[in-house]
């Protein structure tokens, strides 16, 4: 097999890998805090993605555009599904958490389903066709772009968390629930803005995602379960295993597309989870629990 | 158990062992369906309401338990008398080596309910590859004859499958009602409730979290096995699919986790509500791809915000019977 062949996939496959990462640190994020599995997680993407096709189509909106009122209304969705749906069950047992997320996807794949029917949907962007040549290297400029954006984004988040007094008040939060109380935080306010926090993060992947793959209803609970792997892959509540976890997982789709056969491309992903939560559970980045 | 829900148990037995005597085919078939995700419920109950192991993959073992009966069947005439015992020994299999590798290593939670998603996955796509088995075009055997049974294949009238899972479906409750009440389920219910406290008490908290995973798995292999002689097709994209795993858990938890009778009441209230959902819209013409299911997810919703513990809790106090 020629390597400019292999070395362009395993460059596709990181700069996707990183969109997938974004996608991934919402999910981490929210776990992190709120200690919920949002299993709704990859049927927002795609209305994100939906979202997207529509603004597209009515205001020709440039995705790189359209993240900006996609993000907030995806952080005011969050924000107000933790607020009101998800919050009384943060004390409840798992598997009722995990059944009232999973009534949640439910009712959004089938109501995109029932608002776009089943056939695929995409965009196209002039730029989705040209590339930059670095000697015999093409990069996709729609996929270097994306992968730029998620990149600023995941930074953009890192920068909260790490200086911006909310960002700390959560990470305190996320450390010591009763702590957090005591000091005077009101932890359910800040559980929503995570939650919130994590569907914006969700809502700029997809915008970049539709870029890249064309979008179905059925897409949700794929990405639901890639975004799973991901996570556990780089360590649960790690935002850099978030975007690490997402760029192995990235390569070895498109390493698996390329050597075996593009539909064994997720065992090698769950093949690797099941490694991992095996040999390392806290994940490749994770802290030991 | 006290005497009325004595008399309500007779009575519900009676009903169900004369439907096929004035129900209608559809109505039968509905019935049929329901015993089976009561029976499938009850098996994961096993796992999850006994002892505590949340497990999201349960699809595994009705899809290995599926395939190694139909594949016996198909490629050597073996009917499904012989193919059941391989297919509980496939998924004991299964069940035992998710079981020992999560137990071992510590993984438990949400972990653990990934980690049967993973496994479930991985064989979905591996069967995917399998040519034994057909691979994605599905494994089809030979349509039943309706009019004669032949009891050895396991072929015959839609009364005989639903007789087949009522007989399941009971004996799954009577043997889950000893259990509760025997020292497994005793061990079970402390695991369930405080893991570390069991282990202080010298309860070998491994052996009876495996005891629960190998019956779980091996009780789903049986409902595997009438999958495939029921519906005679089976694809890896349909049978290994989380949204049947999803399927056999949701009457457990809407009926309520851990209850004997919640899995049976679940698995009917969810599949008539279905059929209801169904047969309204069409009434109202209001035939859009996914509306079914979008009525089907409000109403889930509804009931896990206000009924938490399932519906069967507080029927069971409306009716005056113990749980």
């Amino acid at each position: 097999m020629p390597i400019d062949l292999v070395a362009n996939v395993v460059l596709s496959g990181v700069l996707t890998g990183l969109v997938y990462g974004l996608m991934a640190l919402g999910l981490s994020v929210i776990f992190g805090v709120v200690r919920v599995v949002n299993f709704a997680h990859g049927e927002m993407m795609t209305i994100a993605m939906y979202a997207t096709v529509v603004l597209f189509a009515a205001f020709k909106l440039d995705p790189f555009v359209a993240m900006v009122p996609v993000a907030a209304a995806f952080f005011v969705f969050g924000y107000a599904l933790q607020a009101a749906v998800i919050n009384p069950f943060i004390t409840r047992p798992e598997h009722s958490q995990f059944m009232l997320v999973l009534a949640i996807a439910i009712i959004m794949v089938n109501g995109l389903l029932m608002a776009f029917g089943p056939d695929a949907r995409n965009l196209q962007v002039d730029y989705q066709l040209e590339s930059f040549a670095l000697g015999p290297i093409l990069v996709d400029k729609a996929r270097l772009y994306a992968a730029f954006t998620a990149l600023a984004v995941s930074a953009g988040l890192f920068a909260f968390f790490k200086f911006a007094r909310i960002g700390k008040a959560i990470r305190a939060c996320a450390d010591n629930y009763l702590g957090a109380r005591v000091v005077g935080l009101d932890v359910k306010r800040y559980y929503a803005f995570t939650f919130g926090l994590g569907s914006a993060c969700v809502a700029v992947a997809g915008c970049m995602m539709i870029l890249l793959v064309d979008v179905t209803p059925a897409l949700g609970p794929a990405y639901t379960l890639l975004a799973f792997v991901i996570v556990i892959v780089g360590g649960l509540g790690s935002m850099g295993g978030a975007l690490l976890g997402g760029v192995l997982i990235g390569v070895s789709e498109a390493m698996a597309g390329l050597f075996i056969t593009p539909s064994a491309k997720s065992m090698f992903s769950f093949g690797l989870l099941i490694l991992v939560l095996l040999f390392r559970p806290q994940g490749l980045l994770g802290k030991k629990a | 158990m006290n005497r009325r829900a004595a008399i309500l148990l007779a009575a519900l037995g009676v009903a169900l062992a004369a439907l096929p005597g004035f129900a209608n085919a559809y109505v039968l078939s509905v019935a049929t369906l329901i015993l089976f995700l009561a029976y499938t419920g009850q098996a994961w109950n096993v796992m999850m309401g006994f002892a505590g192991q949340l497990s999201l993959g349960h699809s595994l073992y009705v899809g290995v338990g599926a395939y190694a009966a139909a594949g016996l069947f198909f490629h050597f005439g073996i009917g499904p008398w012989a193919g059941v015992w391989l297919a509980i020994a496939l998924c004991a299999a299964f069940g035992a080596a998710i079981g020992f590798l999560a137990f071992r290593f510590g993984i438990s939670g949400v972990y653990f309910a990934l980690l049967t998603i993973a496994f479930a996955e991985f064989t979905r796509i591996g069967f995917d590859h399998l040519d034994w088995t057909g691979g994605p075009g599905g494994l089809f055997i030979k349509v039943a004859q309706r009019d004669q049974i032949d009891l050895a294949n396991f072929r015959g009238p839609p009364a005989m499958y639903y007789y087949a899972m009522l007989a399941l479906a009971a004996g799954a409750f009577a043997l889950c009602a000893v259990l509760l009440r025997s020292r497994a389920g005793y061990y079970w219910q402390a695991i369930r409730e405080n893991e570390e406290a069991a282990q202080a008490l010298g309860i070998n908290t491994f052996r009876w979290k495996m005891a629960a995973v190998l019956l779980s798995s091996a009780m789903t292999a049986v409902s595997g096995v009438f999958f495939a002689f029921y519906y005679n097709n089976l694809f890896p994209e349909q049978i290994f699919n989380i949204s049947r795993s999803i399927e056999i858990i949701l009457g457990p938890i809407i009926g309520g986790v851990g209850t004997l009778f919640g899995p049976i009441l679940g698995a009917a209230v969810l599949t008539i509500l279905a059929d209801l959902i169904t047969e309204l819209l069409a009434a109202l013409g209001w035939e859009i791809p996914g509306i079914k299911q979008v009525f089907y997810g409000i109403v889930l919703l509804v009931v896990i915000m206000f009924l938490p513990h399932g519906i069967w809790p507080a029927l069971a106090r409306k009716l005056g019977v113990g749980k």
